[in-house]
């Protein structure tokens, strides 16, 4: 389908704090158009004398959702733009987007599964649309999420994931906590390895469609983790991310 | 495929996700679901699945399988330099 | 219109310079206080009893060196400006090397060589006349700020060549091979400019 990709002005209708470093900022743009759940948008900064700053950044929200768009960002030390719009940015402000862009790593319902995702981090966000748009849709594709955070606080969406993973849908969240953990955890605690990722996706059988989003290592860890557990290469695809935070 | 834990080049890598845009911008389509060969080893890969260095004076997409570079992307003021020799085709699908 | 379109509250994470240096940057360049990493792609790894730097092409004979043959020849501190076509700059940058003029005494140029393109183990290169690496104005550094060169940075060793754009200082450098033509190296032949002076703000072919 082959549409014009323009730069529009949307408007910042909210800010919402999600976890220490993480901020889900609703846009209303001019020129909505639904997005296949795992694009992103492209967003600009422009300075008064025309220096540029521009990131991609995955869209949080279902299709659904309609004339808005959610964008759930890091703060990056030290970020150019993740900085400003953590700092400065405020509800009403605007901000050139560019998008929906992306067409390898996406998903609709229609694709069918079952599904594995793994996230690592803010590389939960593109899945979040996934599931969102799973949980809009009705859909019973059976799925997991496996979620690598740093510590419990870091789990962005936990609420709602666990909504979403008691739901009786067919979806299963498991969370691994890899630097600490709270007490009396009894998840995970620790790097995603093929045994983890065996007991995790082996209800999936032997070839769920998988989505892995997040830092390069942790992509690459799981992608050749779930290559050793047998599941072909060709139903596996992954979205790097820049390194996070701290 | 190995990833070395302090390679910091490395670790600041993506893959042809992150320049999905500025594919749309130059061939007016989405590309990164389209299936791209390399040149140097054979092996084929959707373009979204390409290493992607963009911490450098261009865009530089690689290989998965061999590293070997396939692409690269400079904007300059007169125009986008779009390098493919690395690359034996791109299908793109209608 | 969203040209003109300015994003409130940003000014972006410039460097303000203080007025005593703003002569030492060049036009269109900034300057910042980190050191950013730039690359064409992973850090290649070289263990040092493989490693080797030669100067070859048009010369009576190809000269090599390895690492601890290399340490071995004199060295000094070079205290530098550095400017990186993506914009940024850093100043009063000190390495430890080995002056390129060092390193030609060791060899017979043929009268024909009036170029040098620099080369490193995993392919990247990049092209320069012969006079922009004589006479004090190139070096091959394997310390930065009194530490052993980073190999994100470009270690164990890379040329530097302080006055053209920060590119032609190839990092992972292990040879200079002089030519009777100029050939364009990895950027100058995706659209970057063949010579890349900062002054003259030479930066994309046709500049």
């Amino acid at each position: 389908m082959n549409r014009p990709l323009q730069w529009q002005i949307a408007t910042i209708a909210a800010i919402r704090p999600e976890t220490p470093g993480v901020k889900t900022f609703t846009l209303d743009l001019p020129d909505w158009m639904p997005h296949r759940p795992g694009q992103h948008y492209d967003l600009r900064l422009r300075a008064v004398d025309g220096y540029e700053a521009q990131r991609s950044y995955s869209i949080a929200s279902a299709p659904e959702t309609k004339g808005q768009v959610q964008l759930t960002i890091e703060r990056i030390n030290d970020g150019e733009v993740s900085g400003f719009l953590h700092d400065v940015a405020v509800a009403g402000d605007r901000i050139e987007v560019r998008g929906p862009i992306g067409g390898y790593f996406v998903w609709e319902v229609p694709l069918g599964g079952p599904l594995m995702l793994i996230a690592g981090g803010s590389g939960v966000v593109p899945l979040m649309a996934m599931l969102r748009h799973r949980a809009a849709a009705g859909s019973q594709v059976p799925a997991r999420l496996l979620f690598s955070a740093r510590s419990y606080d870091d789990l962005i969406f936990r609420e709602e994931l666990d909504r979403l993973g008691a739901d009786g849908s067919g979806l299963e969240v498991v969370y691994t906590l890899t630097r600490s953990q709270p007490s009396g955890w009894r998840g995970y605690g620790r790097r995603i390895d093929p045994a983890m990722l065996a007991t995790v996706a082996g209800p999936l059988g032997r070839t769920p469609l998988c989505f892995i989003c997040g830092p390069t290592l942790l992509v690459e860890a799981a992608a050749n983790g779930l290559a050793e557990i047998g599941v072909p290469v060709s139903r596996i695809r992954t979205e790097r991310f820049g390194p996070s935070g701290s | 495929m190995e990833a070395v834990d302090d390679d910091l080049n490395r670790a600041m890598m993506l893959d042809g996700n992150a320049v999905a845009g500025r594919f749309f911008a130059l061939f007016g389509a989405e590309m990164t679901a389209n299936l791209t060969e390399c040149a140097s080893c054979g092996q084929d890969h959707m373009m979204g699945a390409l290493h992607a260095f963009t911490h450098a004076p261009g865009v530089v997409l690689r290989c998965p399988s061999c590293e070997a570079v396939m692409f690269r992307l400079v904007e300059t003021p007169r125009g986008i330099y779009f390098d493919a020799r690395g690359a034996a085709f791109v299908r793109i699908e209608r | 219109m969203a040209d003109d379109f300015v994003t409130r509250g940003f000014v972006g994470r410039r460097q303000i310079t203080s007025a005593a240096n703003t002569q030492r940057i060049p036009p269109g360049q900034h300057e910042v206080k980190d050191f950013p990493v730039l690359s064409a792609g992973p850090t290649p790894r070289v263990p040092l009893d493989r490693w080797s730097f030669s100067i070859e092409g048009f010369v009576r004979e190809k000269v090599s060196w390895t690492w601890d043959e290399f340490l071995k020849l004199p060295a000094r501190q070079f205290t530098v400006d550095i400017h990186c076509v993506t914009t940024w700059s850093k100043l009063d940058t000190r390495w430890t090397g080995v002056s390129v003029d060092t390193l030609l005494e060791h060899v017979d140029l043929d009268p024909r060589a009036a170029f040098v393109t620099a080369y490193t183990i995993e392919g990247y290169t990049t092209n320069m006349p012969l006079p922009d690496i004589l006479n004090g104005r190139a070096f091959v550094a394997y310390e930065y700020d009194g530490l052993p060169l980073a190999p994100a940075h470009g270690g164990p060793a890379r040329l530097v060549v302080p006055h053209l754009y920060f590119w032609k200082s190839a990092k992972w450098v292990t040879g200079l091979r002089l030519m009777d033509k100029d050939r364009s190296g990895f950027w100058e032949s995706a659209g970057y400019n063949n010579h890349g002076d900062p002054w003259k703000e030479q930066r994309y072919t046709g500049d």
